[in-house]
């Protein structure tokens, strides 16, 4: 790790020490080994990697959909091993939003009801106050003639851009990116990439996105680069 | 509650046809219970109206429960007897006025005094062998339902007519006699008197119809020679409830054996306790089938709703929030199961109702005795519910257990 990834103690978000995570199995296959490395606030932090090199075991982790076979996660400084699932559950809520390669929306529902839905669950807005947040928050993204369409009814860059509005419905203070532009034309892209750098410089909010793509990932200020589950570089760019 | 009931109803409203399929068994389950415990129940109301209506509620005998003690046992502690035979008495209910008045100081309800033997009715060179009962007009009219079976003539004849007869009209038909004839009745001791038929009735019940005729209590005592005596002393109360009270206290402070309706038909009302059981078993069992139908379509649900399962847990929904929604959705279809079933079921029973049998033979029953209860709706509803919440669970806790991380790299 150099000591320009290194961010400042105050501002640490997200850290991990020796972070392992191993399918139990006949052979029991590695996913990710021995990951240690701090995350700050307002960071836009790229986990780039070969295919099977853990970049998106390492992010359900961070996540907290999975747990860890050994090291350790702070979030905020919460250290979330012992905490039981329905606390995890509403960590996820508080603090982080997902966005995955495919958009992963509720198909019954609008694009506003899918904004709405965590912000539902969390329960701290009114009802008028959360249509009105998810309908700036889709705004935002460009999608204010889209609020009553099905995810059926939007195309794939529409979709990850509603994804994306939902993922930032309760604030978090983490953002965690599974090749968020993976299934989409340049175009669609360019619009998903600049919403999430966005994001991170008028929300503060921190994104930590796995991607294939080097083009996107050498415009993120940090890169975390794995090679066989385990860290081959962490750098500032 | 509100957020995961509107993600639950969004499910199986997306899937339609097998929410109306699953909600239709839940609702037949329901609807052919309530109708089945409505007709049953109408049933055993029924009977046991016809049951009560004819029979007296408490009946004093001229019986003991146990033999009575010889005075050479009241005087001894240790006394053996060989050859004894107990005292030739004559049977009956001694000083009946008396026994009467001192009951209608604290029963509430009418009482009718009764002299009941054998005798056999003679008419035209043909015999038919009867019961007799001497009866108080008047007072039997109170007590049972004679008067609303008399077909011809007038029961309260039998007051202005001292050898008046009200015989059954089978037992006239068999005998060829009519309304004014004359006939005779044989006492066993050979003891014979001449009767004038001043009444006929029709029971529906054949062995009444054939063999059963009242007197006047003078003319029969006289018959069968028991001056003053009576043998029985029916009771008809005013609160059915205290028929067994009434036959201990009556017991105790006559010393003859006094018999509830409830003490009497005792083994009528276990009969109905376990028809009862195995009516509420039969009604589980159908519910049980439509549970399996909603087992069913949450299960379908729970499988193809996997990717969503995985998407609310990264949003943040706990485990027991995933398992309340497929819980719900049972649910969902339980409550409309039971709606439906419950107009089904009165609908069915209101239908039931109306239809009308016209027999000819002796039982006589016009239509289908049906008897409407909230409490079976309660039961069926709750059944119903009891069972969708069950249906729902088992494939609920399967959804709820389903690792993210998979299904999110299944898709992926």
């Amino acid at each position: 790790m150099s000591l320009a990834s290194i961010p400042d103690p105050n501002s640490v978000l997200l850290e991990t020490r020796n972070l392992t995570r191993i399918l139990p199995a006949v052979v029991p296959v590695t996913l990710v080994e021995d990951v240690s490395f701090q995350v700050g606030q307002s960071e836009f932090i790229a986990i780039t990697g070969p295919s099977g090199s853990g970049k998106s075991s390492l992010l359900y982790l961070l996540g907290l959909l999975d747990r860890p076979t050994r090291g350790r996660i702070f979030i905020d400084g919460l250290e979330t091993e012992n905490l039981s699932s329905t606390d995890l559950a509403q960590l996820r809520l508080q603090k982080i939003g997902f966005v995955f390669q495919f958009h992963f929306l509720l198909p019954e529902f609008t694009a506003l009801d899918n904004v709405m839905i965590p912000m539902q669950k969390l329960g701290k807005l009114t009802s008028g106050e959360q249509r009105d947040r998810a309908e700036g928050l889709l705004s935002d993204l460009g999608l204010e003639d889209f609020l009553h369409r099905r995810p059926a009814q939007l195309s794939g860059g529409q979709r990850q851009r509603v994804a994306v509005a939902r993922a930032l419905a309760n604030a978090p203070d983490l953002i965690l990116a599974d090749e968020p532009t993976g299934s989409l034309d340049s175009k669609a892209t360019e619009q998903v990439f600049e919403s999430l750098q966005k994001i991170v410089e008028t929300q503060k909010t921190t994104i930590v996105a796995v991607t294939h793509d080097m083009d996107l990932a050498a415009r993120m200020e940090r890169r975390i680069h794995l090679v066989d589950g385990r860290i081959d570089y962490d750098r500032k760019q | 509650m509100v957020l995961l009931l509107r993600i639950a109803s969004t499910h199986i409203r997306n899937r339609m046809r097998q929410t109306v399929v699953s909600t239709l068994g839940v609702a037949l389950g329901v609807g052919f219970s309530v109708a089945m415990a409505s007709l049953m129940e109408g049933s055993q109301r029924d009977f046991m109206a016809t049951l009560i209506d004819a029979i007296p509620h408490v009946e004093i005998l001229d019986e003991q429960r146990s033999p009575a003690e010889q005075p050479a046992s009241l005087v001894y502690d240790a006394v053996a007897y060989s050859g004894l035979r107990p005292k030739e008495d004559l049977r009956g209910i001694r000083n009946p006025v008396e026994a009467l008045a001192s009951l209608r100081d604290w029963v509430d309800g009418n009482m009718a005094q009764r002299l009941t033997g054998q005798a056999v009715l003679r008419y035209s060179g043909q015999d038919l062998g009867m019961t007799l009962i001497g009866v108080v007009p008047r007072s039997e009219l109170a007590v049972s339902k004679i008067g609303k079976d008399m077909r011809s003539g007038s029961f309260r004849d039998l007051d202005v007519t001292s050898n008046g007869l009200v015989l059954g009209n089978k037992a006239a038909t068999r005998l060829g006699a009519e309304l004014g004839d004359t006939v005779t009745l044989t006492s066993a001791n050979g003891v014979a008197k001449r009767f004038k038929i001043v009444g006929m009735f029709h029971t529906g019940v054949t062995s009444s119809d054939e063999g059963l005729a009242y007197a006047p209590l003078k003319a029969v005592q006289i018959l069968l020679e028991k001056p003053d005596v009576i043998n029985t002393i029916a009771i008809k109360l005013a609160d059915i409830g205290l028929a067994n009270d009434v036959a201990a206290r009556a017991e105790r402070q006559l010393g003859y054996k006094a018999v509830s309706w409830e003490e009497a038909n005792e083994g009528l009302m276990e009969a109905f306790f376990v028809r009862n059981i195995i009516m509420y078993t039969v009604v589980g069992a159908i519910l049980v089938v439509a549970g399996f139908g909603i087992f069913n379509i949450v299960s379908t649900i729970v499988h193809e709703k996997a990717r969503d399962i995985a998407i609310l847990k990264s949003l943040g929904f706990p485990e027991h929030d995933i398992q309340q929604i497929f819980v719900l959705e049972g649910l969902v279809i339980g409550v409309l199961g039971a709606i439906a079933g419950s107009i089904l079921g009165f609908a069915l029973s209101s239908y039931l109702a109306t239809i009308r049998f016209e027999f000819t033979t002796d039982v006589e029953m016009t239509q289908l005795p049906i008897h409407f209860s909230s409490l079976h709706y309660v039961i069926a509803c709750l059944l119903a519910l009891f069972s969708s919440g069950i249906a729902g669970f088992i494939p609920a806790r399967k959804a709820a257990r389903l690792n993210p991380v998979d299904i999110i790299r299944g898709a992926t």
